[in-house]
């Protein structure tokens, strides 16, 4: 069972460009039975091959634009800090309530724009661009 | 290729560090929206930038955490290989279908998100 997550956790991770904690988190809680804490942080450890491999592959794919990738993601390693130390400090329940929100906000945004798209090209064949 | 400013590279990077710490999320969810919406990147393209970005950041937190002692190294082994040959199988996939469907259901990914976070 953790292994079919796994792979559906990866295909996730390749198709949209996402971690895939947000299926590998509660997989590792679930059925490996570790705390959240443990499972947030052994998460992390997975996800890196995950996303070094997906990166390599998409840099085949002529996809990368690596100078980017590499500023975003040393930036993000030290913003993070400052989320750990905000997650502690606001109330949980704000925070839970804040992110739904936010994700639905952009959910309408992305579906907005794609359908946009969608309708300019009907025929799209999804050849890769430029 | 459409390429950020470093201005917007930096206030990427500190959102997606923000949220990524604030919500315990790896961070694409944020990162590849800001690519698409603000810099106008297509959804291929911002999720190679996103997984780049991604390996990155979670090398950085995989490292804190192992100091923790919260790391269980045989449970990341059993998600992790599995994982690496989803991910094979994801961005093949992505190369095959419309960009802009890829960005349609990426949104469908978001409300199942929000849904989660808030049922949890």
């Amino acid at each position: 069972m953790a292994i079919i997550i796994g792979v559906a956790a990866g295909v996730l991770s390749g198709l949209f460009g996402i971690g895939g904690g947000i299926l590998l988190v509660p997989a590792l809680a679930l059925l490996l039975d570790l705390d959240h804490v443990d499972a947030e942080a052994t998460s992390l450890l997975a996800i890196i091959p995950v996303a070094a491999v997906g990166a390599w592959r998409q840099k085949r794919y002529g996809n990368l634009d690596v100078r980017s990738g590499l500023a975003i993601g040393a930036v993000a390693a030290v913003a993070a800090l400052a989320g750990v130390a905000l997650v502690n400090a606001l109330p949980v329940e704000l925070v839970r309530y804040a992110f739904a929100g936010v994700m639905l906000y952009v959910a309408w945004r992305m579906a907005a724009s794609a359908i946009k798209q969608l309708q300019a090209e009907p025929d799209s064949t999804g050849s890769p661009s430029n | 290729m459409l390429s950020p400013r470093i201005s917007q590279l930096a206030i990427i990077g500190v959102a997606t560090g923000i949220f990524s710490g604030l919500f315990g999320v790896g961070g694409g969810i944020v990162l590849v929206p800001m690519l698409v919406l603000w810099v106008g990147i297509d959804e291929r393209h911002a999720a190679a930038t996103s997984l780049l970005a991604i390996a990155i950041a979670a090398s950085a937190g995989a490292g804190a955490q192992v100091i923790y002692g919260n790391v269980h190294f045989l449970a990341a082994l059993t998600v992790g290989i599995p994982a690496v040959g989803g991910v094979l199988i994801g961005t093949w996939l992505q190369q095959r279908i419309p960009v802009a469907m890829a960005q349609l259901l990426f949104s469908g990914l978001l409300l199942v998100v929000a849904v989660m976070v808030v049922v949890e």
